[in-house]
């Protein structure tokens, strides 16, 4: 496998006890299954992706004619939704399928349209990143959006207002960015670096640790993670030396 | 609102299943593992148990006496601190919560014991 990503979908959080006895807050979500729509190759294209669509019941009705038209191409059931992930280098040459003759991607990476994509793609990482779309929470004011500090709650006053907004001679203007009160929510967030505690491929299922945007049922891409945390003391136990510190430590020791 | 399935199944997996089944009432004898230093040993916490808390996250508390003070400890169902449990004794109670038993000491705070299994 070489994708980079997956859709899925927020199903709920829990916690979990690892060995050591210490619980950890997790998010369930249910990973896939996924299917390869479309290759975008480098001949074609210019860059090597895949586009990536989350297999799930989509009445025919609701399928537009371009879109079965999309979908027959690389003669996959029809998609609930997809989205473009990138494509990592050939690790594998296996997987390929010699049943078919005309073999649709010529790329190196064993990848066609057509794939199905599973939770197992993750089985080798520690980290992933995931990118949801948070919970709306409508027309908001600037206590509540920008976490001003309101007004005092007492003697009168108004609590939940903003207060002055610019000078009235100089500049005499507002300057653009003031944080106001307006629309918050809905908009596309991207959480790094969540610990995996956990893969279940029956049920397609991936625990993180810490929390995901959006509401329950709400979809997510979820992506190897980009910049995983430095390899460290205590990364995957106490065992584990910092390369760093370990040389800088050395090197004091040899100038004593 | 109901619980998701996917994480009701997921729940019946996580939950640990060797515990006996004890209700609110009944005497138990927690063995809990302490760790010290490296080495790890188990100490009982012998007591009554004042409440229950059920669904994936259940738990529950366990009151005793300790040299004339009222101790409580709360152990989470699927903790890794609690080793084993033994049910001591049961005893007939009217609720489920036996908060009332706070405000008892010596011979009040004493329950009616019932055989049950």
């Amino acid at each position: 496998m070489a994708v980079t990503g997956i859709l899925g979908k927020k199903i709920g959080m829990t916690q979990v006890f690892d060995e050591k006895g210490e619980v950890h807050p997790i998010t369930v979500l249910q990973a896939g299954p996924c299917v390869i729509t479309q290759l975008k190759t480098l001949a074609k294209d210019g860059y090597e992706a895949a586009q990536i669509g989350l297999v799930e019941f989509v009445k025919s009705s609701k399928v537009n004619k371009p879109m079965s038209g999309h979908f027959g191409k690389s003669n996959v059931p029809p998609v609930k939704l997809m989205r473009e992930v990138a494509v990592e280098a050939a690790a594998a040459p296996a997987k390929t399928d010699g049943a078919e003759g005309e073999a649709p991607a010529a790329s190196g990476n064993g990848l066609k349209a057509g794939d199905r994509i599973l939770v197992d793609i993750f089985s080798d990482d520690k980290y992933v990143d995931v990118i949801g779309t948070s919970k709306g929470r409508g027309f908001a004011g600037v206590v509540r959006r920008h976490h001003f500090g309101g007004g005092p709650k007492a003697h009168g006053h108004m609590f939940q207002v903003q207060g002055s907004i610019g000078a009235s001679s100089f500049p005499s203007r507002v300057f653009p960015g003031q944080r106001m009160p307006g629309h918050f929510g809905v908009d596309q967030v991207t959480v790094r670096n969540l610990r995996i505690r956990g893969i279940d491929l029956e049920e397609n299922l991936l625990m993180v640790e810490g929390a995901v945007p959006g509401p329950r049922d709400g979809y997510v891409l979820i992506s190897k993670a980009k910049a995983p945390p430095r390899e460290r003391r205590g990364f995957a136990g106490a065992t584990t030396v910092d390369p760093l510190k370990a040389s800088k430590k050395a090197s004091a020791a040899k100038k004593k | 609102m109901s619980i998701h399935p996917v994480m009701q199944r997921l729940a019946e997996k996580l939950q640990r299943t060797d515990l006996p089944d004890f209700v609110p009432g009944d005497t138990v004898r927690v063995q809990v593992k302490i760790k010290e230093g490296e080495k790890e040993r188990l100490q009982a916490f012998e007591g009554i148990v004042i409440a229950k808390k059920h669904g994936p996250q259940g738990s529950f508390t366990v009151r005793k006496m300790s040299f004339g003070q009222g101790v409580e400890r709360i152990f989470p169902l699927n903790s890794r601190v609690v080793d084993k449990v033994e049910k001591v004794r049961s005893a007939r109670v009217r609720r489920a919560k036996l908060f009332y038993l706070r405000g008892l000491r010596g011979k009040a705070a004493r329950l009616k014991e019932v055989e049950r299994t």
